[in-house]
């Protein structure tokens, strides 16, 4: 985990290597300060002159200047620590958010699956934030902390041995009473917080289901549901926040027993003649200083342990393996819009016990027209993602302009192959930005061609900016029938040997859905088509019709066909028409 | 897909980092006050044991800084040169020192303790009062309040809010206590040094102030860019798959590069100044504390103002602990005024007015006694009656409940300015199923949410069973109400739990009964673990169509003489959706039945089919009779509506 984090300092290892050298030398600036505070004391004022008189104002200018050169010092080595350490974090935190998105960039749609959209969003944006954090404490302090705790110990040893190995032990007793707070603090925190989140769950829950709980008059219960949730999240913190407090107390008890205990043979040290005044005063500084950054060590631990979890949710971003691969030798050019499905299985998860799609065989010529139906979970878009290989075959072949999609080179195989999904996204930007999507060089003329083969060039015409109109993020500024009309047109722009539409006019009202297959066969007969449906009123016309049920092909041929040999379809196709109609959203209104 | 769950509420566009600008909030002290109020209600005592704590601490430390000077000027010059030096006077003032730190230890003790109750137990109050706040307040409310900002409430502003509380507040009181406390000390030694520290300290105020400003201005920068970049993160993960079958990827990482340098960039400026102000701040107290020693050892040297070189010790001790609390109130204030603004929108949410129900009538069971009148009862029985107080008359009298809803004249918009209803009437039979036709917008969904009185309208009247629905006890009015609504919402539980909460004391028989009505019963014995199988994330782990058979099982448990379908089988496929359709027809007998859906197999055998558009009944009959007058219904039954 530490390699794969480690590789994305790269050009800030300068400055990650410089930021605690400054910060050393910013705290041998702050050890010498108390050594020269001494020297003033023990020979500058506290010095009997030749003539009786007590005090060497030489020297304290002399020392006070030496003062204020290294309070200088330390100023600068601690911006530049400062600066440097913020050049570091941030530019480690850029590497990592641009090495996550561009290993994202490569995932195939398993490995999309695999994290769902919010856990990559949490993981590019939360996550990099708390290691950005972590990271510029560990570069300012993590070597601060235990290099002045030393330097500090060094300095009180060369004073006085015998006083400093009270430090010794102090810090020792600390260390181990730290180390039992922090560790099992630690353990009951990491229990505390997976309740703390099921509690934010509830809230949320509450939030979106408001209205369950308002028709069914459930206030009460939910009240009741959530105090029994927040009385219990009380006590589990309470118990890990028991451990945490001893911390102050045990701190305080250290430093003053550290100062008693100095004062006391200090005294008798001074008395005796083998200690001066200003040593004592030193030692008595320095005694603060170990404790503090012992202290602070022990933060440190903690923040580290903390932001552990993020950076084990940024490994396994970076270090996911995208499933599907390019050929050694692709091939660049796609013949012709046939497909050949030959005895193909599916299953999106090697260990699944039933396949998604069970020995499929298809035969599509190229420019045909087919449509694809079948109940929810009948795997309809499953056999469709297949063809432009966003998915690849379990067991069996397929065949695309003759030629197995896996020896295509992919992104030539998908520009051919275009796939309105199911799930459409609009991106913000204005219409032609998105439908450029289809093709980069598409001018605004081929643009229009390709809305009013899709039907949305009317309902563009009349936006008071027309083509330049602005999609906000999500497309919330447009229908859901006319978002669907707008992909279907952006997927025409790529003027693709295969076009596949999965549910794309389920929101379009079906006097234009009729109007845009209409414009497909007279405008785009060479196109093969594949159109997934749940009205049975949008395939009727097509050449064939696929009924799916199960992950198995259980009607392939004509309307006419099925109607005569078809259960499904017929039962279908009867519960639609038996009335006819459907009152679908009127897109476009 | 934009809705898209996140159990954690994380730093998304617009959220509030820990260290964004600094908010303008309108009167920081009536806040704070309330705040303080707040914790002092319910943890009084624990907070004046704390600050009598933070006193002792305080004067404990006092004690010890003050006990160098009697350390080296009575205690050890007057000993030196002596050849059986006398300790134990020294001894009594070490102990006299160790008892006080002795105190000091035990005040910090019960302080960090007792703090543990009041920051959490005060975070648990707040909780509970927001929670059961929330459930108060109307359904305009969510409208008008983005889900991710009200989340935000109940994570980001209480975890300041508790920042406040233990940390900003004690600290705040310490370093107050300490920087008078030290001040006094000073003054007491020598006015001269005093001086120039508080001359050294306000160079350092001044400082603090300017890089402050500089940082939080680069703090905006880093907001404003964290933002921008966030919402390029969100909106590509999104569509993540187009990007993908678009063969998009190089330009998606194009633009996100140039906006992830625009934050590194803005993000090293905002650290930059945040981290020069440690030592900045550090190094002007070192500064303070030289020169005090240059001028405090002319004073001791030249003997102008009686210093002696053990008060010079002293009175250093006391400099260093004079610049540090006012390093920590200047760092503090800033929290303090983010907590505050957390604290805005918390008493915000509370403050928020709760749904109006001035409501008298009551839903009760009933009995019909011998001659046939009805009677209240405690038991559940199956009969359920309108319990009517007339206050003029000082008399009370049931009324069965049976279904009847008359829409009167109703308008209705969900704000004042702008109507969505214009002039609804209605008349619905106990019994009759009503159904309601048309675009997306036109209002369907708005008038079944008037029935239950989600929203109060505001002209005309509605009434429920003769009774005007204001006059009706919220709570109850809903109670007789069933409603399986457009959008599925589940809750962590198990199915069982999910579909007994309509129905909270259900027998595990009478849910499964349900369940089979509702035709869900099968793929639940499918489920892993049956009944008892949990449900996460608003039953993620189930389909479209699942999640909505659930829901129609949960009104179908809870037995309501009205019932309510908006679009309750949309997202089941036409053939599952036959075999739901008995369930439903099962359902629906003997009740008054709303019913939108946009599938003619659903609507045709209503009693009443309604065809709205833009908030007005344009035409209104059975399925025959509005294909008779071939208007907007036979267009959109026949196919033939032209695409406007």
């Amino acid at each position: 985990m530490l390699k794969t984090l480690g590789a994305q300092i790269k050009e800030f290892k300068k400055a990650s290597i410089v930021t605690p050298l400054f910060m050393i030398g910013e705290v041998i600036m702050e050890m010498i300060i108390p050594l020269l505070m001494a020297s003033i004391i023990d020979k500058g004022i506290n010095v009997v002159n030749a003539d009786g008189s007590q005090g060497n104002m030489q020297h304290i200018y002399m020392i006070g200047g030496l003062m204020v050169l290294t309070a200088v010092m330390s100023l600068l080595l601690g911006i530049g620590g400062g600066v440097f350490g913020a050049k570091a974090s941030t530019g480690f935190a850029r590497n990592l958010r641009k090495a996550m998105y561009e290993n994202i960039q490569t995932f195939s749609f398993s490995n999309i699956d695999k994290f769902s959209t919010s856990g990559l969003v949490t993981r590019l944006t939360t996550d990099v934030t708390n290691m950005q954090n972590a990271y510029q404490m560990m570069l300012r302090m993590a070597m601060r902390a235990p290099f002045s705790l030393i330097i500090a110990m060094i300095m009180s040893f060369r004073i006085s041995p015998r006083l400093a190995s009270i430090y010794l032990i102090a810090v020792l007793f600390l260390a181990c009473i730290l180390g039992v707070i922090v560790t099992s603090a630690t353990k009951h925190f990491t229990q505390a917080f997976p309740k703390y989140d099921d509690l934010n769950e509830s809230v949320q829950e509450n939030v979106s289901a408001i209205r369950v709980v308002k028709a069914y008059v459930r206030e009460d219960h939910e009240n009741k549901k959530f105090r029994k949730a927040s009385e219990n999240i009380y006590k589990i913190f309470c118990k890990a926040e028991r451990i945490v407090a001893w911390n102050g107390p045990v701190m305080n008890l250290a430093v003053y027993s550290c100062i008693i205990l100095i004062s006391w043979l200090g005294a008798h040290m001074v008395v005796q003649d083998q200690l001066t005044t200003g040593k004592l005063m030193s030692l008595l500084t320095y005694c603060m200083t170990i404790l503090m950054n012992l202290m602070m060590l022990s933060m440190i631990f903690v923040m580290v342990t903390m932001s552990a979890a993020s950076a084990k949710r940024i490994c396994e971003v970076l270090e996911e393996k995208p499933d599907l691969a390019n050929p050694e030798k692709p091939i660049y050019q796609v013949q012709d819009g046939s497909i050949l499905f030959d005895n193909v299985s599916f299953s999106y998860r090697k260990d699944a016990e039933t396949p998604v799609l069970k020995n499929i065989r298809l035969d599509i010529k190229s420019g045909e027209t087919i449509g694809i139906i079948g109940g929810t979970g009948s795997a309809k878009s499953s056999l469709v993602n297949l063809i432009s290989r966003l998915y690849d075959v379990t067991d069996g072949r397929l065949l695309v302009g003759g030629v197995d999609v896996r020896s295509y080179d992919m992104e030539a195989l998908r520009n051919q192959v275009a796939v309105v999904l199911q799930n459409n996204v609009l991106f913000s930007g204005t219409i032609l930005d998105n439908l450029r999507w289809g093709d980069k060089e598409a001018t605004e003329e081929e643009c229009r061609r390709a809305c009013e083969l899709a039907c949305a060039d009317e309902f563009i015409q009349k936006m008071p900016e027309g083509y330049n109109t602005y999609i906000e993020q999500g497309g919330t500024n447009v229908s859901g029938g006319q978002k669907q009309r707008l992909c279907i047109a952006r997927a025409l722009l790529k003027k693709p040997k295969i076009l596949i539409l999965d549910d794309s006019t389920s929101a379009v009202d079906t006097a234009t859905d009729a109007k845009i297959r209409k414009a497909f066969a007279e405008e785009i007969p060479g196109t093969t088509k594949l159109i997934i449906a749940q009205r049975v009123s949008s395939v009727e016309h097509a050449d064939r019709i696929i009924v799916l049920n199960e992950g198995q092909i259980e009607g392939f041929g004509t309307h006419e066909e099925l109607m005569e040999s078809n259960e499904i379809y017929r039962d279908v196709y009867e519960s639609q028409t038996a009335g006819s109609g459907d009152f679908d959203e009127k897109g476009g209104m | 897909m934009a809705e898209e769950r996140k159990p954690k509420v994380n730093n998304g566009p617009g959220a509030r980092g820990p260290r964004g600008p600094r908010p303008k909030i309108e009167n920081p002290g009536r806040l704070l006050k309330r705040v303080l109020g707040y914790t002092f209600k319910d943890y009084g005592i624990q907070w004046v044991i704390v600050i009598v704590c933070i006193f002792a601490t305080v004067f404990a430390s006092l004690q010890g800084t003050l006990f160098m000077r009697t350390l080296i000027d009575d205690y050890i010059l007057p000993l030196i040169g002596h050849e059986n030096p006398d300790f134990s006077q020294l001894a009594r003032a070490i102990g006299r020192v160790a008892g006080f730190y002795g105190i000091g230890v035990i005040a910090s003790f019960v302080q960090s303790r007792l703090m543990i109750y009041v920051t959490q137990g005060t975070q648990r109050n707040l909780r509970n009062d927001l929670f059961e706040k929330m459930e108060k307040l109307p359904i305009k409310y969510f409208d008008t309040h983005a889900h991710g900002d009200i989340m935000s409430i109940y994570t980001n502003d209480i975890d300041t809010m508790r920042q406040l509380i233990s940390q900003s507040i004690p600290q705040l009181v310490n370093s107050m206590i300490m920087v008078a406390g030290t001040l006094i000390s000073m003054l007491v030694l020598d006015i001269p040094l005093t001086l120039v520290t508080l001359l050294m300290v306000g160079i350092m105020l001044v400082a603090a102030k300017k890089i402050g400003s500089l940082s939080s201005r680069f703090f905006l920068a880093q907001q404003r860019d964290l933002g921008g970049l966030n919402g390029c993160i969100e909106e590509t993960m999104t569509g993540q798959k187009v990007v993908k079958v678009f063969c998009h990827e190089e330009e998606s990482l194009k633009q996100f590069n140039e906006l992830n340098d625009r934050l590194c960039e803005s993000a090293y400026s905002a650290n930059k100044f945040a981290n020069i102000m440690g030592p900045v701040n550090a190094q002007l107290g070192n500064m303070s504390y030289v020169v005090c020693s240059v001028v405090g050892g002319l004073l001791a040297v030249t003997g102008v103002s009686g210093l002696t070189l053990g008060a010079l010790a002293s009175f250093l001790n006391l400099n260093r602990s004079f610049t540090m609390p006012i390093n920590q109130i200047s760092m503090q204030f800033n929290s303090i005024i983010m907590a505050l603004a957390g604290a805005d929108r918390i008493f915000k949410l509370m403050d928020e007015t709760p749904e109006v129900d001035q409501g008298y009538v009551e839903l009760v069971n009933a009995v019909k006694n011998d001659s046939g009148e009805l009677e209240e009862s405690s038991e559940r029985t199956g009969l359920w009656a309108w319990k009517h107080y007339h206050k003029d008359s000082d008399t009370t009298t049931y009324q069965e409940l049976e279904g009847d809803v008359v829409f009167d004249h109703v308008d209705f918009g969900y704000t004042d300015e702008k109507m969505i209803l214009h002039d609804i009437e209605l008349f619905a039979k106990p019994g009759q199923k009503i159904a309601f036709v048309g675009a997306t917008g036109a209002g369907k969904t708005t008038i079944t949410n008037l029935i239950n009185r989600f929203y109060s309208i505001q002209d005309g009247k509605i009434r429920y069973d003769g009774i005007n629905v204001n006059k009706i006890k919220l709570d109850d009015l809903r109670r007789s109400l069933g409603i399986v609504l457009q959008d599925t919402h589940l809750f962590t539980g198990t199915v069982m739990e999910n579909i007994r909460y309509g129905k909270l004391d259900a027998a595990d028989e009478e849910v499964i009964k349900a369940a089979k009505l509702a035709n869900a019963d099968g793929f639940i014995r499918r489920l892993p673990e049956g009944y008892n199988t949990m449900l996460h994330g608003d039953g993620a782990n189930l389909s479209q169509g699942q999640r909505q058979l659930l829901a129609i099982a949960r009104a179908a448990i809870a037995d309501p003489p009205v019932l309510i379908l908006d679009e309750a089988t949309s997202s089941i496929d036409t053939r599952t959706e036959k075999l739901v359709q008995q369930g439903m027809d099962a359902l629906m007998k003997g009740r008054t039945n709303f019913v939108i859906a946009h599938r003619l197999s659903t609507v045709k055998n209503s009693d009443c089919i309604i065809v709205l558009e833009q908030g007005r009944i344009i035409e209104r009959g059975t399925h025959d009779q509005l294909i008779e007058q071939q208007g907007k219904y036979y267009q959109l039954y026949t196919g033939n509506a032209m695409a406007q």
